[in-house]
């Protein structure tokens, strides 16, 4: 047995020991997406007239900085500006020598020397001109854009990459605001989405299977047991040896609610053995204490029953990805025996090791039969629709089934604007009607954007962005838009919440303050990792962070 | 080189400087004396497990370099800060928090803490409340704290004896319930159990003459395969050389993206406190980053019954039949305590006194009398511990 286990010197290798505080988080599987994926980050679009250069793009710069130190394979800057001397008031990733140069290069070199696993490029261009190849974009996973940004640019990038299911995440942050959104193709499906251990256990003792129900009746008699074996058996077991006696004695039943559930609790208590030296028997405690979570019969959640529910996993289209064809076999599982696969986990509780492990064999047969089962469906499946080149992998499949109950597919829409959508603009409506919210900052973000495109378009000048003529008409603009289908959207009051989130994103004329740009930088960067590896459950759709109140909002506009 | 203009440097940070907002406070008066104040204060920053850079630092360390590696951490970044941002002055210190005493703090307007431990919190808490004189505004030094695990964290702003303290709210930093010595030494079901055997037996067993090293390959090799061993006898799948080191170095997941929030958020307040420009944290938020953007700011409640901040003793209940040496051992793991090595007495007498050795051998009798043989129910003790300069109270309830 001994010889099966290699016991020669089997330490990590240095690039495992450099990203181990990150692998304990997304694995090697994460690592391995985020070290095949290239960022874009589309840092500025050009000046906003003579003097004002435009977007600092700290916010952009300091996002790329926590993707590169974890290793994301690669990143490109768009930048068409030079550095000037505001740029190194705010910008960590410039220096004095970079003043005039180009200031997509400059933050290039310096995020590269960050990590030289990490390939950076620049080009110190407009992006209109370099979307004109159409085989610049497809070379990223994911693109950035450091907002305000002129609305024909941002329309044709957005676009663009909705055309080729690349996620976008459009920035801004100006002043003590900043806000960002998160652009996800149609269908985003997550499978490892992490969720609470606590939450995930699903431990069937309502529904024993029968080897469970077989290694239950093995203890029938407690009574015989001296008192280091009684204080032993695993509370599951004991759990499911009284319900068998509880069944008996209530025609058959199981305990369904509140009161019988605290009856049964008492039941279980009341076999507890409290004339030892401890005065009582922890696995007892255990089992009393799992009663109220662990006896609720099987439910769905609306996550996963949405998934089953569509059209794309009720009949799988020739081409269709990988995850419809596992779906529609777990929802035909599930249609089967109205539960899905058995995740397999088993809590560590106390009972001797023996009896601890061939517990956890029940538990982790039964989940490989589910996974047997499933892949058998998917086999069938892969035959029927006779395109598929390579068969769907075993592990995706074990995982698959691993994570059923907390599969989550994720609805993207485009990067929401101000007047073009009714369900953006109802949304942002109903959440105006709550006094507390601050999605006044979203509004005002969005009329800066209309005045910068206004600027950058020649309409105005550039001094326009410090004008209270221009704010004031376009904050009627805003409102009349919020106010068309119903006038009482935006009383009084309300307006004055909007007007005091443009005055305090007034303040600094939309400069960027670098500890608001590192902070957000560092949220938008939690959200590309997430959707780089496919781990975790990312925004959906639009953060706005108050650096006045330290607060942040989320809202699906 | 010539000198960079600062009002073209800092052109955006001087417009928050130079102008009132409309969440700024009316008394608040903008411009040169608020930018003059802001640019000769004098922050403290501590933080940083250990005192040299690893190679698992550089993940997230934006000022390290693999050449760094093995060298001071506070050096490297205030060396490389200085350079980047010229003009700004860090003097840099390699040691422990608790080296320094009043009169150092005393020269900072800011403290701002990013502490790995809970005990390095406690220990500047305590201090800084306790330099707090009445009669001297400049005595009050503001205390921001941050810290992070995996995608979570949080920071908070502490006024010393104004806002609610890391002592008020310590049962938030409840330590993990251990795994009983007896699972691991007799009936182990999981890998975990299978490397604290390897840790805490097997080491002192075969090689009790080597001061274990968790940094040290070689050792973390044994333990990983006596762990090993163990777990092909009982039939425990698992251990892996990863989950060794993450078991005995007690490692907590980081990355860049989590600790710049916090780092981030630390500083926004710090500059808040510092100008005046915005009002500042009142007094905690939390950060979740799993699902989605989630955070949380709230109103942290200040304790009357603080063993620091507060004036009443703090409520603790206690089984009377229990010894005062199970008692003494039980106080490192609850969660309102949380102290190792106590000493305790109550206003009439010594119940356990750990130094000096004549004392200790005088109260030693104690340990094995029980708690209702010792106090009244409703006594108050005075609990020190040499990791804290000040006693806490607290107020033994019996069961």
């Amino acid at each position: 047995m001994t010889d099966t286990f290699p016991h020669s010197l089997v330490g990590p290798s240095s690039k495992e020991r450099k990203y181990d505080r990150q692998l304990r988080l997304w694995a090697a599987s994460g690592q391995q997406a985020l070290e095949g994926s290239r960022v874009l980050l589309v840092n500025s679009d050009g000046s906003w007239g003579k003097q004002n250069t435009g977007v600092s793009g700290v916010l952009g710069v300091e996002a790329l900085k926590n993707l590169v130190l974890p290793g994301i394979g690669g990143f490109t800057i768009v930048d068409p500006s030079p550095v000037t001397e505001s740029d190194l008031g705010v910008n960590f990733f410039l220096e004095e020598e970079s003043l005039g140069k180009s200031r997509a290069e400059e933050t290039c070199r310096l995020l590269r020397e960050l990590n030289p696993d990490v390939e950076g490029s620049f080009h110190s261009k407009c992006i209109s001109e370099l979307l004109r190849d159409p085989g610049f974009l497809p070379q990223h996973k994911l693109v950035l854009i450091s907002g305000p940004m002129k609305r024909s640019s941002l329309d044709s990038v957005r676009k663009a990459a909705w055309e080729a299911g690349l996620p976008v995440v459009y920035t801004h942050s100006v002043g003590f605001y900043s806000t960002f959104s998160l652009q996800l193709p149609s269908e985003f499906p997550i499978v490892e989405t992490h969720p609470d251990p606590e939450t995930t256990q699903d431990l069937r003792l309502l529904t024993p299977w029968p080897e469970l129900k077989a290694a239950a009746s093995r203890i029938s008699n407690l009574d015989s047991l001296d008192d280091h074996q009684h204080g032993h058996i695993p509370y599951i077991l004991l759990l499911l040896h009284y319900l068998v006696k509880w069944k008996d004695d209530h025609n058959g039943s199981l305990p369904s609610n509140y009161k019988e559930k605290s009856e049964f609790r008492e039941m279980v208590r009341a076999n507890a053995r409290t004339n030892n030296p401890e005065g009582g028997e922890e696995n007892f405690d255990e089992a009393v204490a799992a009663v109220l979570k662990s006896l609720n019969p099987f439910t769905l959640r609306s996550s996963i029953r949405e998934i089953f529910d569509m059209e794309e996993c009720k009949s799988l289209k020739p081409g269709c990805a990988d995850f419809w064809i596992i779906a529609a076999a777990v929802r035909q599982f599930y249609l089967k025996y109205n539960e899905l696969p058995l995740p397999g986990s088993l809590p560590d509780m106390k009972a001797q090791s023996a009896d601890y492990i061939s517990l956890q064999n029940i538990y982790k047969s039964k989940a490989r039969k589910d996974v047997e089962e499933v892949t058998n469906t998917i086999r069938q499946t892969e035959a029927q629709l006779g395109d598929r080149e390579i068969p769907i992998p075993e592990k995706d499949i074990e995982i698959f089934c691993k994570n059923a109950a907390h599969i989550k597919l994720v609805r993207g829409r485009q990067i929401p604007t101000l007047n073009e959508d009714a369900y953006t603009t109802k949304t942002i409506r109903n959440n105006l009607r709550m006094s507390e919210s601050i999605i006044p900052i979203f509004i005002a973000c969005q009329i800066l954007d209309a005045i910068v495109t206004e600027i950058q378009d020649g309409k105005r000048d550039e001094n326009s962005l410090d004008d209270e003529a221009t704010w004031n008409a376009h904050i009627d603009e805003a409102i009349s838009i919020l106010n068309q289908e119903d006038p009482t959207t935006v009383d009084d009051e309300t307006r004055q919440r909007i007007v005091e989130a443009t005055e305090e994103l007034r303040r600094t004329e939309g400069g960027e303050l670098h500890n608001i740009s590192a902070l957000t930088g560092g949220l938008v960067a939690q959200e590309v990792l997430k959707v780089l590896t496919r781990q975790y459950v990312p925004l959906d759709n639009t953060c706005v962070f108050d650096g006045v109140r330290s607060r942040t909002e989320m809202y699906r506009l | 080189m010539e000198v960079i203009n600062p009002s073209l440097r800092w052109k955006h940070l001087y417009k928050v400087l130079n102008k009132h907002g409309p969440f700024s406070d009316e008394d608040w008066v903008p411009g040169p004396e608020t930018i003059e104040s802001l640019e000769s204060s004098k922050v403290l920053g501590a933080g940083g497990l250990g005192y040299n850079i690893d190679i698992s630092n550089l993940n997230r360390q934006f000022l390290f370099r693999h050449a760094d590696i093995g060298k001071p951490k506070a050096e490297v970044a205030a060396a490389f800060v200085e350079k980047r941002v010229k003009g700004v002055k860090i003097t840099p210190y390699v040691g422990k928090i608790q080296d320094k005493d009043e009169d150092y703090y005393m020269q900072f307007k800011i403290i701002v803490c990013g502490l790995d431990s809970i005990e390095a919190r406690r220990w500047i808490n305590s201090t800084l409340i306790g330099m707090v004189d009445p009669e001297d505004p400049e005595s009050l030094k503001p205390l921001i704290d941050g810290g992070t695990e995996g995608f979570k964290g949080q920071a908070r702003v502490i006024l010393p004896t104004l806002s609610s303290c890391i002592e008020c709210q310590l049962d938030m930093h409840a330590p993990r319930p251990a795994v009983p010595l007896c699972t691991i030494a007799t009936i182990p079901r999981q890998p975990q159990h299978c490397i604290e055997w390897a840790h805490q037996i097997a080491w002192q067993e075969k090689r009790k003459d080597d001061t274990f090293d968790s940094d040290d390959m070689e050792h973390i090799d044994w333990v990983y395969k006596a762990a090993l061993d163990r777990a092909q006898q009982f039939h425990i799948h698992g251990v892996t050389f990863q989950m060794t080191q993450g078991v005995v170095k007690n490692i907590i997941p980081a990355i860049a993206s989590t600790n710049a929030v916090i780092a981030a958020a630390t500083t926004s307040e710090a500059l808040k406190i510092a100008t005046s420009c915005n009002p500042y944290l009142e007094n905690y938020m939390m950060y979740a980053g799993e699902e989605g953007v989630y955070t949380y700011t709230f109103d942290a409640e200040k304790k009357p019954d603080c063993p620091v901040c507060g004036n009443v003793a703090r409520k603790m209940t206690v089984d009377p039949n229990m010894t005062l040496e199970a008692y003494i051992e039980s106080l490192g793991e609850r969660a309102e305590a949380q102290l190792k090595r106590p000493s305790m007495r109550t206003e009439e007498k010594t119940l356990y006194q750990r130094f000096p050795p004549q004392l200790e051998e005088h109260t030693r009798p104690n340990l094995k009398l029980k708690l209702r043989d010792l106090v009244e129910d409703g006594q108050e003790i005075a609990v020190s511990d040499p990791a804290y300069t000040i006693d806490f109270r607290f107020k033994l309830l019996f069961k």
